[in-house]
Parts: C-alpha cells; structure tokens; sequence
C-alpha cells in the first residue's frame, strides 16, 4: 500500500512568494495563483501573469478533486530518509493546473491514467503539510 | 550568405581514462588531463589558446599559465561547442579550449548522485530525483503511444552491448546483454529498472576548436559543425514535467529538441535521412525513443517499433550511441558525459572508432539533455566544410 511519508525527509523551504500556497496546506486547503486578467493558472508562483504579463494575480482555492496524468514507482530513493515504494505523480486538477504531488491509498499496480484523485494533506514537519493524492 | 561556421573546425578531442573511480583525481585534476590530451590531439601548446570555456575555466588559465585569455564559465556540453564556435567565427578567438571532468564528487553511496537530487520546494518532499522525473515523461508516452517496457529495454541492451565491446568503457566486457536481462534487473523507478539508467563514473573530457587556417597545419582531419540550437522548457526539476507542456509554440515539452533539431537541419541544409550517425544522450533508455521522435527519424508515437526493429544497432538504419553512452561508457556528472556524445561523433568522421566505427559515416548528429529536465541540445557534425 502507497503510504505518505514520515517525518523527516527533506522539507520544502518556502519563498516569499509560495508562502501562501504553504499556508493554505497547512490548513487544509489546496491553493493556486490565477491571474486576475487573463484566468491563466501560473505553473509555480509568480508575480507577473506569463500569458498576458499583468502584474495581477490572486490565490484561490482548489476543489483539490482531479485525474491521474502521469507517474512512476520509486524503489531506489535520492535519500534513505525516504521509505519505498512510494508513487510521485503529476495530478491534473479540475480546475485545468497540472502540479507534481504523491499517490497515497492503493497499491503500486492501481495507478493508472485518468485515475480520479482527490487531495488530502499530511505533516512533513512542524510546520510543512504536504498535498498528496488519494483514489476517489 | 555564408555558412556561420565555415571557418570553424573542430581540431581537437580527448577523453581521459574513464572508471566508477579514478584514483588520486578530483574534477580539476581530471580536467587538467583532459584539456592536455586535446591540446595534443589537435597539435597546439597552452600559449596558443585565446579563450576556455568549463567550469575549470578559471583553474586552466591559471594553471596552464593562459592569461591574458577569454574566459567563460558556462558548464554544459553541446551550447558551449557553439559558444566557442561563435567564438571562433566572430574572430575573437583563433584557439578555444573547452575542458569539463568530474571525479570524487559522488561519495554517500547511500544517497543517489548529488546532481540528481533537486531542492525544489515543489518537489524536495515527495522524494523526486533524475530517473523518477524522466520517468513521468516515459509513463506518459506509454499512455499515450503503447510503447513498452520490452522496447526500453532494447534501447539500453543495444547502448550496453556498445559498451560491452568497446576497451574504453567503464562496463567493458559487462555483457552481452539481451532485453530479458535489462528487464530482470532491479526496479529504480518504473518503468526504468537499473539497467535502463545511466550508471556515475568519474572522468574528463575536452575539445579544441580552432579556425579552418589555423587548423590547415594540425594533424588530424577536420570535422566541420553544420549547425545546431539548445531548446528548453524552464528550470529543471522544480515543476511536473508534463509532457503537454508548452510555450510560445504547439511542440510539447515532450518533444523538446525538436525546434533545435529542426533549426540544426535547416542551418546544414540537411534532413534526419542524411544523418549516418546518431550520438544520442542517453540517460534513460526512453529518451532514445523519445529523441528518435523529436528529431525526425521516425513518426510520433513510433519510436518504440523502430528500435525493435533494430534499426538503432550495429549496421542498421540510424546506429545510435555507438561508444556505449552513459549507460556504460562513462557518466562524470555534470558535463564530461555531455561534451563525450560530441567526441564520439568527431571520432565517427574522422573514421577512428576502435569499435563500431560506421562506414563512411559523413554526417552525425549529437545530443544533450532530456525530457525529464526541459533541455535538449543538438549539434550536426560533417566531414565537408559548410
């Protein structure tokens, strides 16, 4: 079974500009940067809008419902801090953004394209929650 | 208008000893090795270099006493070619030396190699590393093609079994090895088992390019550059590398490469059909397949038929990576192994491969790079000048 990790892998250190999105998985909630002209999604936080260069975009809250796109099963890891096997994954939300996160709740041989997901958040420390994906 | 590169040659290559480790060697001592045995390959003295171009750049123009010399300390393989190619064409150098090696940097056996971890916010926690984000891309092309683990597995039998005969890789005589055995051997992140990886070792690597009158009077034959580009998709293994990812054009991340490949051939007035030889950058046997694709060797979605088919061994249509690659010729971290795809092709035209050496081989392309991380390079090679 695809299991969350514990305590003490390596941990996000966040920026000025993703505190938000840090903020939001420490309280439950998946959060993403939507430009306020354009209704572009940025691919990781910014502060001009790519599409259409506006220098006004705002956090909003995803349904953190979406779709298996693409991923893989790690039995090596970067680190022995990490225990295998474990499932990093890219997930397509409903709302049309693609982020990478982890598949939790099945086995390695359930994983297969378009499989529906939905976001759950779990420590990584004090502080840091991380998103990951649950079959639904 | 004349070709960019007429007057540029390539004079000189050298590779180092290459071993999983190399005694006594750090990545400046290496590099030192490397950047003499270019020098002397392309038959020039250390006075005679105008501008180095590697991370060591600074250590070579102290050490090798070059200075007053240009100095660039750019790292990765194929665009620093076509820095001191731009060098050389724009008349601010004569000589450049491009120099690069990695020995003791992979110590912690425990932990993967250290440039393959990414410190990303986005992707430290969920334990990503190089073979796992490659991997995405490779998951997502069997979704969407069929292409399996069997033809994968093809692609890193035929590169090991390169290596397998050539005295000069770090898995000599490892073999032979057939699809069954790649696929026995044990899972890193699937679908890429061990031997569908790149493999560390330690090592040097570095070129001389010089201008077509200088190198009138060097000893070896020239091999011209007849173009090439660099394409990326942004900063590697800091977002999903998805393989629909896309910029100001409808070429997806997936096919990265693509664009420069397309302005590589456009620049040598060539086609995929004219290459003799393909010095694929190998890290992961799906970016074989994948690079097949991109640049046009064969149709989207059909690069999985047409290794098994053969066409990418020995005599077929497109030998590919022909010295054993990364997978078992060497892989010294950062840059050697990228600049060796471009020393490999030069040793195919000049025709002095101990092993697999292509017949006649006349045009080769090299590539850098891949998928996993948004970058791919392009370089052709050719025997006539442009």
């Amino acid at each position: 079974m695809l299991e969350p990790q514990p305590v003490g892998i390596p941990v996000p250190n966040p920026s000025p500009a993703s505190k938000p999105y840090w903020e939001g998985c420490a309280r439950g909630e998946l959060r993403y940067q939507r430009c306020d002209e354009c209704g572009m999604i940025a691919l990781r936080p910014a502060t001009i809008c790519g599409n259409c260069l506006s220098r006004s975009l705002s956090w909003a809250r995803s349904s953190g419902r979406g779709s298996l796109y693409s991923w893989t099963v790690v039995w090596r890891p970067p680190r022995p801090s990490f225990t295998v096997p474990y499932a990093p994954a890219i997930v397509t939300l409903d709302e049309g953004f693609r982020m990478m996160s982890s598949i939790v709740g099945c086995e390695p041989d359930g994983l297969a394209a378009d499989l529906p997901l939905t976001v759950e958040f779990h420590p990584a420390s004090e502080d840091i929650f991380l998103p990951y994906f649950r079959p639904c | 208008m004349a070709h960019p590169y007429r007057d540029v040659v390539i004079a000189g290559v050298h590779n180092t000893a290459q071993a999983r480790q190399l005694e006594g060697h750090d990545s400046e001592s290496i590099t030192f090795e490397a950047a003499l045995g270019a020098l002397a390959d392309a038959g020039v003295r250390p006075s005679d270099v105008d501008a180095v171009i590697g991370a060591q750049a600074q250590e070579l123009v102290l050490g090798l006493r070059l200075g007053p010399c240009t100095r660039l300390p750019w790292q990765l393989g194929i665009p620093i070619v076509l820095e001191g190619a731009d060098l050389v064409a724009s008349g601010r150098a004569d000589v450049v030396l491009i120099a690069a090696g990695g020995a003791s940097m992979y110590t912690d056996r425990s932990s993967t190699a250290p440039w393959t971890r990414p410190a990303n916010e986005f992707v430290v926690g969920y334990g990503l590393f190089t073979a796992a984000e490659f991997a995405l891309m490779a998951r997502r092309h069997m979704v969407m093609h069929g292409t399996t683990s069997q033809q994968m597995a093809t692609v890193a039998a035929t590169i090991r079994n390169n290596g397998h005969v050539n005295p000069d890789a770090v898995y000599h005589g490892r073999g032979p090895f057939t699809t069954e055995d790649i696929l026995a051997s044990r899972m890193v992140a699937d679908p890429f088992h061990l031997l569908d990886c790149a493999m560390t070792s330690e090592g040097g690597c570095a070129i001389v390019l010089a201008t077509a009158e200088r190198a009138a009077d060097f000893p070896s034959p020239p091999v011209w550059i007849l173009g090439g580009a660099s394409d990326s998709y942004g900063p590697a293994y800091q977002i999903a590398p998805a393989w629909d990812l896309v910029g100001r054009s409808d070429v997806p991340a997936g096919y990265v490469g693509r664009t420069a490949a397309r302005h590589a051939f456009t620049a040598a007035g060539l086609r995929p059909d004219d290459v003799d030889v393909a010095e694929l950058y190998d890290p992961f046997s799906f970016e074989i397949i994948r690079q097949l694709e991109a640049f046009g060797f064969c149709a989207d979605g059909e690069g999985g038929p047409f290794v098994e088919e053969g066409n990418i061994a020995p005599g077929g249509r497109i030998p590919v990576t022909t010295d054993g690659g990364t997978m078992s010729y060497s892989h010294a971290g950062i840059n050697a192994q990228q600049l060796q795809r471009v020393t490999r092709g030069v040793e195919q035209l000049r025709g002095s491969c101990v092993t697999n050496q292509v017949e006649n081989a006349s045009v080769a392309l090299c590539s850098n790079g891949g998928s996993g991380a948004l970058f791919t390079d392009v370089l052709l090679l050719g025997t006539e000048r442009p």
